[in-house]
This record gives structure tokens, C-alpha cells and sequence, in this order.
């Protein structure tokens, strides 16, 4: 599947262009970080890479080989669960994967007791806090063992403890061999999270850097003056 | 929820509603009248004539016009109605076989007892209704085609009126079957002609009671005709000629004499009477 | 207003002296109205999600066209199935005119459109809300629809009865097709057209208050369903 080719990629809405003319090859391994302020188009860039969105114009292709199908997940900013208990919707994402049935419950448990929601398996998903919503989103992803996991904002409603464990549990994932790419505005979350930065600024790419080196010396002055504007921030 | 129960229920309950579309009893369609049916006389007579040949009668209750027309579209075996013109139309147009008389009752024209036309205990209608008309008090009439209607239109000409053309805003043309009629009577204290068993079975009457009876002119014969099943393929030629025979018979005749309310009789049997 | 008291005082003791004939007009009643929401159900709740969660061309017309057909006139479905099922007519041969099945078209045919309608704005808000993450777990156009369909399951039992107490409180279809034949075809709702007419109140206000309290019962049943549903599975 990776390495995911973007070559001059737009996106057009009512004639207001959104991505322009965007290249970029994204390889497997590092986690990449879509930073950006409001607006920048980060959202609509990781839907184009998902393929919930075409591009109006340009290619976007996935170069590696695909065996086994091509194999990705999405969490999104907003947790959408199910009216079923948190266990069955981590169940209902492995059956439109076609995974064996009778896999499906024990590898929901496994994941679940990864990201700390054992005790609340059960319990209706709906029912749950934001940030156990999200945990069982991030289960859901996980349990389908993707090649990529795009996070679209994850924390961007929770609490500080929250986007910890959110945090946490995405290092893990990472840790168990699935590529994260991911958006946020949030510097120091990039920080934390980020192998390498690609900054968005009004549709385009503006820069593309190892974390460290985009942090210290910003080459384009969109970027620096959105990390000069953005600090201090923890 | 349960899902398992209640879908279980409601299979056995369309099995058991697409049972008498299916595998149905032996039964006949009857259009009959409205008057017929809200007398009651169907609900006593039926009975008889089901436990005797175990055909179910299942009547259905129009104004004689809407009978016929059923019958024409060929939605009824057998029609049972009182519009004698009417009926011989239907004959001779092919849709009946033959129309054969079965009893009569009277009509009464009805009014409110402070009777501000001056008409109680008269015993020429067609005066009557001139004394109506003139007085302009207000008068209900069923204006529905049914054999009542045609007899009340019957009566108007008879009595020298073109009442279509000299009606006026007294004239209260309501389109309703015998009962409803009865019931804006009764709430406006107006007149109207009734057949008397449809009067008798009443309960609503408020202030009416019967101004005018005994005219020969109201005299109201009913008949019976099989739906030709040669324009009908599907007609119960053998079910239906069965009902027709027992309603003309002396067994089914005696059953409709025997038939009253509060010790009245109201429909007299005439089948075989010569011109009826 | 002592005629009414008379007239309420006769009706309660039929009522309790459980009437032979009220009986069988009421259960017949509930036979022909259940029958018909069944079927109307079975076909309207996928009809519903499928309009709901598919894009065609002419689709906004059919939504507007079925909303409309909510407010079909019983008495014009009546008439229309009459000419339909009559002898004289194209159907006629199946010779069901004056029983009961010629009711439970009548009806079905006059609660599929609000069956359909009610449950395609029901789905289509939870598509809303739903959309991208089941794009996200690959779930097709069918598999998205039956997932909706359960997920609403409890707006949609609303949804059913409300169809099953227009169908039990109409009387000019039923009238029509069904012809008001004593014992074979007498509804709650024919039976009371009939007695009001002949001037017989008591029936006709015993059989007013049982229709009532069914459709009271219906309505909290589905207030009942909805609350219990949203504590449970919110």
C-alpha cells in the first residue's frame, strides 16, 4: 500500500479551491503530523487521502504493494458510536472488514483492554465521556489491524487527561506497526506526536520537515509566523 | 424487545385475516338499501334463511341507485331494492334477469309537532306538500338517488311542482342515506318523508313526529332481482336464485310479516301480487 | 348534556358486559389496522433508508412527491382501490372486494407513504451524522441502510405505530372497500359511522371510547418506547 503519491492535487468546492495543486509522497514509517491553522484545508487533505473525498483534479495513488487488500482506518474529530455497547461496535467495524467471525469478539476484547475499557465493554458506547468515546473509536481502528490510521483532530474537543490517553494510546498503536498520519493546530501536540511536519497554509504545502528542524528553523515564513503566533503553547 | 413474539403474532393474525378472502363459507353478495339494513328487517330475517341453507348473506347497505350501479359493475349477485322504475330499467338494460315483487311498507311524511304548515293528520300528501312549499318551512331531502328519494321527486311532480326549478332555500337537498337524513330533521324541527320502518327503529326523533299517512301514494314496494349472470360470469346464479326463492317463499314471507318493533309490523309481503 | 351522560353511562355497561358483537368488531379492528402497518412497514422502512442513504436524479422530487402522499385522503384511496377490486375493474378477478383483504390494502396502500416518508427523514439525519465514518469502515449503500435502520430502531417503532393509528382511526377507506358488512367487514370506525347515523348513540359512543383509549394506549406506548431507548442507549 505505502507510499501514498499525491501528484498536483486540488480541490475545488462552488469554485472556491480548497487544496492547490498539492505533491506529496507520504512513505511508510515515520508518523506524519498535517499542521496548519484553521482553515488551511488539513480536514479536507486527509479526506482526499482516505478517499471519503476525489480530488478535482490531479492523482492520488497508493504505490506499495497491497496484499491483503488495502487496509486503513479514520478516527474523527467527533466519535460516531453506534446505539450498541462499546463492544459491539468495535465488533461491527471488523465485520464489514470480513474478519472471521469467530475472531471478531476476541481480538474486540484484546484491543479494548489495550486502550484501558475493559470494564466498560458492555456498557452502551453512547452512554460513554468523550474521551472513552474516542478510545473506543481508536479500538475500532485498531482491531482492523490497518496499514494507516488517519486522525482527523482527535482531541480537539477532550480535557487535558483525555488527550493523554488518547495520545498514549496512539504512540501504542504506532509502536504495534500501523503509520499515523494525523492533523492537529495544536503545536505542542505536534511536538509530542510528530516525526515529521507537513505544514498546510491556505491549500497549499508550504513545508515539509523532521520535526526538530521545522520547530527550530522554519524555512518558509508561513510556518514561522504561525509557530511565532501559536506560542507559548504547551 | 421481543422481536420473535410479536412477529409470530401478527403472522397468525394475516393468516387469520386472509382466511375469509380464502377459503371462504358459501355466501352471496346482496346490495340492498340503506332503509333495509337500518330497520333492522335484514337482521332478523337473515338469520332464518342462514340456518336453513347455511349461506352466509352478506348485505351491502346503498341507496338504490348506488345498489343498481354496484350491481351493473357486476359487485353484487343479487339486488333488493325499492325504485320500481328504476328496477324495470335495470331489467331491461340486461343486467337483471328477472324482478320479482317481494313486500312493501309506506313512507309517512315526518315533521316537527308545532307543524307550522298545518298539515298533521291530512290524508292527501300530495296537498301536503303544496301546504309545504307554500308555507317554505324547511324540508330535508335524502337527494341521493336512493328509493326514497326517487319517490319523494315522484311525489313533488305528482303534486303539480317542478320542484328542481321552484325549490328554494328551505328545500334542504342532503345527499345522506335515510338515518342522517333523519338527524338534520330532527336538529333543524324540519319535515321529511320517511319510510316508516327506518322512522319506527329511529331513536334520535327530538321534536318529530308522523303528520301524514295512510295515502296510497305512499305506498312503497320493494323487489328483488338476480344479476344477470350472463353479463357477470361470476355471478352465484344457483346461491342467489336459492335466496330469492326463500324470500319469496311462504317460509321467507312469514319472516318478514313476523318481523316488528315495539309490537309493529312494518313490511307486508306481497310476492306473486299481480302488477305490484 | 343529560343525552350524553345517558348515552356515556350506557356505553361503559357495554363495555363491561364485554359484548359479544363490540368484541368482534374491535378485534377485527386490530386485524385489519396490524395487518396493514405489518405490510406497510416491511416495505416502507427500507424504502425509507434507501431513498435516505442513495443519490439518483429525481430524488428530491420522490421525497417531496411521497411527503405529499402522507396526506392522502382516506376517502380517495377508497374509492381509487374500489374501482381497482370491483368486478367491472382490472383486478377483479381476485374477487377480495367486500373482505376484509380489500381493507388491509386500502390501508397499507394509505400508511405506506407515511411509513416511508417519516422513516426516510429519520435515517437521513442519522446519515448525517454517520456518513464518513461508515464510508470510513467501507460500508456500502445496503450495509449503511440496514446498520441505520437498526440504529433508529426506537424512532422507528414511533414511527410504526403512528402509521397503525392513522390506519385504526380512518373510516372512509375502510367504508368504501370494505362495504360494512355485519360480521364480516364492521370496523370500530365503520360500526360508529352506521349507529351515529341511525341515531343509536350508546354503541356509538362505547365504540368512540374504546377507539380512543386504543389510540391514547398508542401514543403512550410511543412516548414510553422513545424514553426508555434514550436512557438506555442514548
Amino acid at each position: 500500500m505505502l507510499p501514498l503519491l499525491l501528484q498536483e492535487v486540488s480541490f475545488a468546492v462552488n469554485g472556491r479551491t480548497i487544496i492547490d495543486r498539492i505533491s506529496v509522497e507520504i512513505a511508510a514509517g515515520p508518523r506524519t503530523i498535517i499542521l496548519g491553522p484553521n482553515g488551511a484545508g488539513k480536514s479536507v487533505l486527509m479526506r482526499l487521502c482516505h478517499g471519503l473525498l476525489k480530488p478535482t483534479a490531479g492523482v492520488i495513488a497508493w504505490r506499495g504493494p497491497t496484499n491483503g487488500g488495502l487496509r486503513q482506518a479514520m478516527v474523527f474529530q467527533r466519535p460516531v458510536m453506534l446505539r450498541r455497547s462499546a463492544l459491539a461496535n468495535v465488533i461491527y467495524g471488523m465485520r464489514l472488514a470480513a474478519i472471521a467471525p469467530r475472531e471478531r469478539e476476541l481480538r474486540a476484547r484484546d484491543v479494548l483492554e489495550a486502550v484501558g475499557l475493559s470494564h466498560l465493554a458492555e456498557r452502551p458506547a453512547r452512554m460513554l465521556s468523550g474521551g472513552e468515546q474516542q478510545r473506543v473509536a481508536l479500538a475500532r481502528a485498531w482491531a482492523l489491524n490497518p496499514e494507516v490510521l488517519f486522525l482527523d483532530e482527535p482531541t480537539a474537543n477532550l480535557d487535558p487527561g483525555a488527550t493523554r490517553d488518547i495520545e498514549s494510546i496512539v504512540a501504542q498503536i504506532h509502536a504495534s506497526g500501523t503509520k499515523i498520519i494525523m492533523t492537529t493546530h495544536n503545536l505542542g501536540q505536534a511536538r509530542r506526536l510528530g516525526d515529521e511536519i507537513l505544514f498546510l497554509y491556505q491549500g497549499r504545502l508550504a513545508e515539509r520537515a523532521l520535526v526538530d528542524r521545522f520547530f527550530r528553523q522554519p524555512v518558509s515564513p508561513e510556518a514561522a509566523s504561525f509557530i511565532r503566533d501559536e506560542l507559548p503553547q504547551i | 424487545m421481543n422481536y420473535k413474539s410479536l412477529l409470530s403474532c401478527l403472522f397468525s393474525i394475516s393468516v387469520l385475516v386472509g382466511v375469509p378472502a380464502g377459503a371462504q363459507p358459501r355466501f352471496i353478495t346482496v346490495a340492498s338499501t340503506t332503509s333495509t339494513e337500518q330497520s333492522g328487517l335484514f337482521r332478523h330475517i337473515l338469520p332464518i334463511f342462514e340456518n336453513k341453507t347455511g349461506i352466509q348473506v352478506r348485505v351491502i347497505a346503498l341507496g338504490t341507485g348506488q345498489a343498481l350501479d354496484m350491481a351493473r359493475r357486476g359487485d353484487a349477485d343479487v339486488v333488493f331494492v325499492h325504485a320500481r322504475s328504476a328496477e324495470e330499467k335495470f331489467v331491461a338494460e340486461g343486467y337483471g334477469v328477472k324482478r320479482l315483487p317481494v313486500m312493501y311498507n309506506d313512507f309517512v311524511l315526518i315533521g316537527p309537532k308545532s307543524d307550522p304548515a298545518r298539515v298533521a293528520g291530512s290524508k292527501d300528501v300530495l296537498d301536503a306538500l303544496r301546504k309545504l312549499k307554500a308555507a317554505a318551512v324547511p324540508f330535508v331531502s335524502r337527494g341521493d338517488r336512493s328509493g326514497t328519494h326517487m319517490a319523494e321527486l315522484a311525489l313533488w311532480k305528482s303534486s303539480g311542482i317542478e320542484i328542481d326549478r321552484e325549490k328554494g332555500p328551505w328545500y334542504r337537498d342532503t345527499g345522506q342515506g335515510m338515518g342522517p337524513a333523519l338527524n338534520t330533521a330532527s336538529s333543524m324541527n324540519g319535515y321529511i318523508l320517511a319510510d316508516r320502518g327506518t322512522w319506527i327503529s329511529f331513536k334520535n326523533r327530538g321534536d318529530l313526529a308522523i303528520l301524514v299517512e295512510g295515502d296510497k301514494r305512499l305506498f312503497n314496494q320493494y323487489g328483488v332481482i338476480l344479476v344477470n349472470p350472463e353479463k357477470h360470469k361470476h355471478v352465484k346464479k344457483a346461491l342467489g336464485l336459492a335466496f330469492i326463492d326463500w324470500v319469496i317463499s311462504p317460509d321467507g314471507q312469514k319472516a318478514i310479516a313476523d318481523y316488528r318493533i315495539g309490537g309493529e309490523q312494518l313490511f307486508f309481503p306481497n310476492a306473486g301480487q299481480e302488477g305490484a | 348534556m343529560s343525552e350524553i351522560t345517558q348515552a356515556l353511562g350506557a356505553a361503559g355497561a357495554m363495555i363491561f358486559s364485554f359484548d359479544p358483537k363490540l368484541i368482534e368488531i374491535v378485534l377485527l379492528s386490530l386485524c385489519v389496522s396490524l395487518t396493514a402497518v405489518l405490510i406497510a412497514s416491511v416495505i416502507g422502512l427500507p424504502l425509507g433508508a434507501a431513498i435516505a442513504v442513495n443519490r439518483f436524479t429525481g430524488r428530491r422530487a420522490l421525497i417531496v412527491v411521497l411527503n405529499a402522499l402522507m396526506g392522502l385522503p382516506p376517502v380517495v384511496v377508497g374509492l381509487v382501490v374500489y374501482l381497482l377490486l370491483s368486478r367491472a375493474g382490472p383486478l377483479g378477478e381476485l374477487g377480495i372486494l367486500f373482505t376484509p383483504s380489500a381493507m388491509v390494502v386500502a390501508q397499507t396502500i394509505l400508511i405506506l407513504p407515511i411509513v416511508a416518508a417519516l422513516s426516510r427523514q429519520v435515517i437521513e439525519d442519522s446519515w448525517q451524522e454517520y456518513q464518513e465514518q461508515l464510508r470510513s469502515l467501507s460500508a456500502g449503500p445496503l450495509t449503511s441502510a440496514l446498520t441505520l435502520l437498526r440504529d433508529a430502531r426506537f424512532s422507528l417503532v414511533t414511527i410504526v405505530l403512528a402509521g397503525f393509528g392513522r390506519a385504526a382511526a380512518e373510516v372512509g377507506a375502510v367504508m368504501i372497500v370494505g362495504g360494512n358488512i355485519d360480521g364480516v367487514t364492521r370496523v370500530m370506525t365503520t360500526a360508529i359511522a352506521l349507529e351515529t347515523s341511525k341515531g343509536d348513540l350508546p354503541l356509538a359512543l362505547g365504540l368512540g371510547i374504546i377507539l380512543l383509549a386504543l389510540v391514547l394506549a398508542l401514543n403512550a406506548t410511543a412516548y414510553w418506547v422513545k424514553e426508555a431507548a434514550q436512557r438506555r442507549y442514548g
